[in-house]
């Protein structure tokens, strides 16, 4: 296994939970994480993203599958021998402690003496900026500099992992986005592997070396956020990540790298086969993102009525509702005067290029 | 309409509201507490003579002194059993299913739904020298003589802190549903055991409920005349059945009023004390 000084690498294999109440929460999942990896787990609500990263962690133990640690299969070790750092939601520092207590906390549980556990907590306070903090209780803090704590504290006792479940959910905008690079920080210069869970696919693009997607406790993909993002293998994935076109059509021919797909909205395009071969005259999905699509002014394309532009600050986003009645988002970059688009005015659309175009079997 | 305020200032509602309730408690809290402070005052049983008398008489009569003693000393074990036993079951109401929770629940509330003198009768047969514990030992050959039980320190301590469990029980079920379920995985995953845990997170941040739950406890049985009286029987003798006897068998008022008046300082110093702590403590619960 490759493992960095910092991080060893971390793999899950075929893990499968079922809670005692009969939910399955993460059925089948496998992920091959490299030493000092920064890896996003990314799913809806309730897609068993908390219940994966408390397996790994080692508060829940799965029905089946292994974790191994580095060249360590750990699924018998307790969670206070698994050496991995957890951030939580909520923080959970501990209210009676005062900050420096709490960085320390799991070094006096390794019986390091007073003097060298405050030592210690005060460079780590340093690293996450907060150095005139140690003497407050938590509740003097802000949710963000509790935030820096709880990373502190988890550093501290120096893991091999770093499990983080949606660590930014609580703050406000600008907050997250100065966590999140303090975090990407702290993680390159640790090297620590890092597994962070979260619902928000910006965050999760922006963060990680690699998006693991999942839905419905399955592992959708595992990839390069532009993998995720520009090849997704699933329809769920591309609908999920980042905002998409569903456009219906049938199959009229088909090879393993295009596929030429006539749409219910009334036009041939050239597609990419995005879930594997396509069968001829089969229903498809054909996902395209409102950027991936441009106005044409030949007979290309498929053609449409506008309807409600909606200028978003960098873009204009334009609906235009097709011949079969569904509607299409487009968004254009605002340069210049853009083309005002009068509600009501025919227009024809196509897709920048085929390889934008994600064809998916329908699953009716 | 429209002419109300929106909403008004809590503090700014009249104090009339609480007329009634001040009214009650003038007379039959202060008034009848005024009374006997009165009482105690005099020297004689007809009490017209004032003088601090029944009060030298008491903290100079080593018989009234033990008496005393004994009662707080009572209490501070009962309390400590019902904390010993009542930790574990609170404990472990936090740990269980739903089902298992309302169960423990029912246990824990069912002497409340039960009549002391029902409850102490039932001590009475458990514990006499016929009772339940003897025959059982007996029948088993454990022991010859049946154990004296009734009528014992031991019997008044664990029939008493059977009737005052759900006092300390329910106080630690709140405190401890309070702390976060994370913080115990927390302390985990940074390498603490369970002991460790326990006592450097779950114990102290559960302080305020112990606090309330032996304040509770502890003003509670030592008060409690029927169970103290009833399982201690004639050899034991506590405050309220002291005064009991002073008051209603040997017609001294005076020197009655003289021991309530002592019993309540004692107490209210104790409860104090624990309120000090309490205050303490409270620092921690934030959150
Ligand atoms: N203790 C539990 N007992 C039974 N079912 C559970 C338990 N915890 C979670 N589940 C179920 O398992 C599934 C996955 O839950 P999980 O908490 O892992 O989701 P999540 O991806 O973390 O969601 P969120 O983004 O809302 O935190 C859900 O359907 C949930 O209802
Ligand atoms: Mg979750």
């Amino acid at each position: 296994m490759a493992d960095t000084p910092g991080g060893r690498s971390l793999v899950v294999d075929a893990v499968t939970h079922r809670y005692p109440s009969g939910a399955l929460a993460v059925e089948n999942i496998n992920l091959d994480i490299k030493g000092g990896e920064i890896i996003a787990l990314l799913g809806p609500s309730g897609c068993g993203k908390t219940t994966l990263l408390r397996i790994i962690a080692g508060f829940i133990a799965q029905t089946q599958g292994r974790i191994i640690i580095g060249d360590d299969i750990v699924d018998a070790l307790p969670p206070n021998r698994r050496a991995v750092g957890i951030v939580f939601q909520n923080y959970a520092l501990f209210p009676h402690l005062s900050i420096s207590e709490n960085v320390g906390y799991g070094l006096a549980a390794r019986g390091v003496d007073k003097a060298s556990r405050q030592r210690e907590a005060q460079r780590l306070l340093e690293l996450v900026q907060l150095p005139a903090m140690a003497e407050r209780l938590p509740r003097q803090l802000s949710g963000g500099q509790q935030q820096r704590v709880a990373l502190a504290r988890a550093l501290a006792i120096k893991p091999s992992i770093l499990l983080l479940d949606e660590p930014f959910a609580a703050l406000d905008k600008n907050l997250r986005l100065d966590m999140q690079i303090e975090v990407k920080r702290l993680q390159r210069v640790s090297g620590i592997t890092t597994l962070i869970v979260t619902h928000d696919q910006e965050e999760a693009l922006s963060m990680a070396d690699r998006v693991a997607v999942l839905s419905h406790g399955k592992l959708e993909q595992f990839g390069t956020p532009s993998d995720v993002y520009d090849r997704p293998q699933t329809l769920f994935v591309n609908t999920f990540v980042g905002s998409s076109n569903r456009m219906p059509g049938v199959v009229v021919s088909a090879d393993r790298t295009a596929a030429k797909v006539r749409l219910d909205a009334g036009a041939e395009i050239i597609a990419r086969p995005a879930g594997g071969t396509l069968s001829e005259g089969g229903r498809v999905t054909v996902c395209i993102r409102p950027e991936h699509l441009q106005f044409v002014g030949d007979e290309t394309g498929f053609a449409g009525v506008v309807g409600m532009s909606l200028p978003l600050g960098a873009t204009v986003v334009h609906e235009i509702k097709t011949a079969d009645g569904a509607g299409v988002k487009i968004s254009q970059a605002r340069i210049g005067e853009t083309r005002a688009l009068e509600n009501g005015a025919a227009v024809r659309l196509a897709p920048l290029a085929p390889s934008l175009a994600n064809a998916f079997p329908a699953t009716l | 309409m429209g002419t109300a305020p929106a909403s008004r200032d809590v503090t700014s509602y009249g104090m009339g509201l609480a007329a009634p309730l001040a009214l009650f408690f003038l007379v039959f809290f202060v008034a009848p507490l005024l009374q006997l402070l009165w009482l105690s005052l005099h020297n004689d049983t007809a009490a017209l003579h004032w003088g601090l008398g029944q009060y030298l008489h008491f903290l100079t009569d080593p018989f009234s002194l033990s008496v005393l003693g004994s009662t707080l000393l009572l209490g501070a074990e009962v309390t400590a059993v019902c904390l010993v036993l009542g930790f574990p079951i609170a404990w472990l109401y936090q740990r269980v299913g739903p089902r298992l929770q309302t169960i423990i629940i029912l246990i824990v509330l069912l002497p409340l739904l039960t009549s002391v003198v029902v409850r102490t009768f039932a001590w009475i047969v458990i514990l006499g020298r016929q009772g339940i514990i003897n025959a059982t030992l007996q029948s088993l050959g454990i022991i010859d003589t049946p154990l004296k039980l009734l009528y014992t320190q031991f019997g008044v301590v664990i029939a008493l802190a059977q009737v005052q469990m759900p006092l300390m029980t329910l106080p630690l079920i709140t405190a401890l549903g309070r702390i976060d379920p994370n913080l115990d995985d927390a302390s985990c995953s940074l390498g603490a055991g369970s002991w460790r845990t326990f006592f450097r997170i779950v114990l102290p941040l559960s302080l305020p409920g112990v606090i309330a739950g032996c304040t509770l406890t502890y003003a509670a049985a030592i008060t409690a005349f029927i169970t103290q009286s009833l399982i201690g029987g004639g050899q034991m003798l506590f405050m309220p059945m002291y005064l009991y006897q002073q008051a209603s068998t040997l017609q001294n008022w005076p020197f009655a009023s003289a021991i309530s008046i002592i019993f309540l300082l004692a107490v209210l110093a104790v409860v104090s004390v624990f309120t000090t702590l309490g205050r303490m403590s409270r620092g921690y619960g934030g959150a």
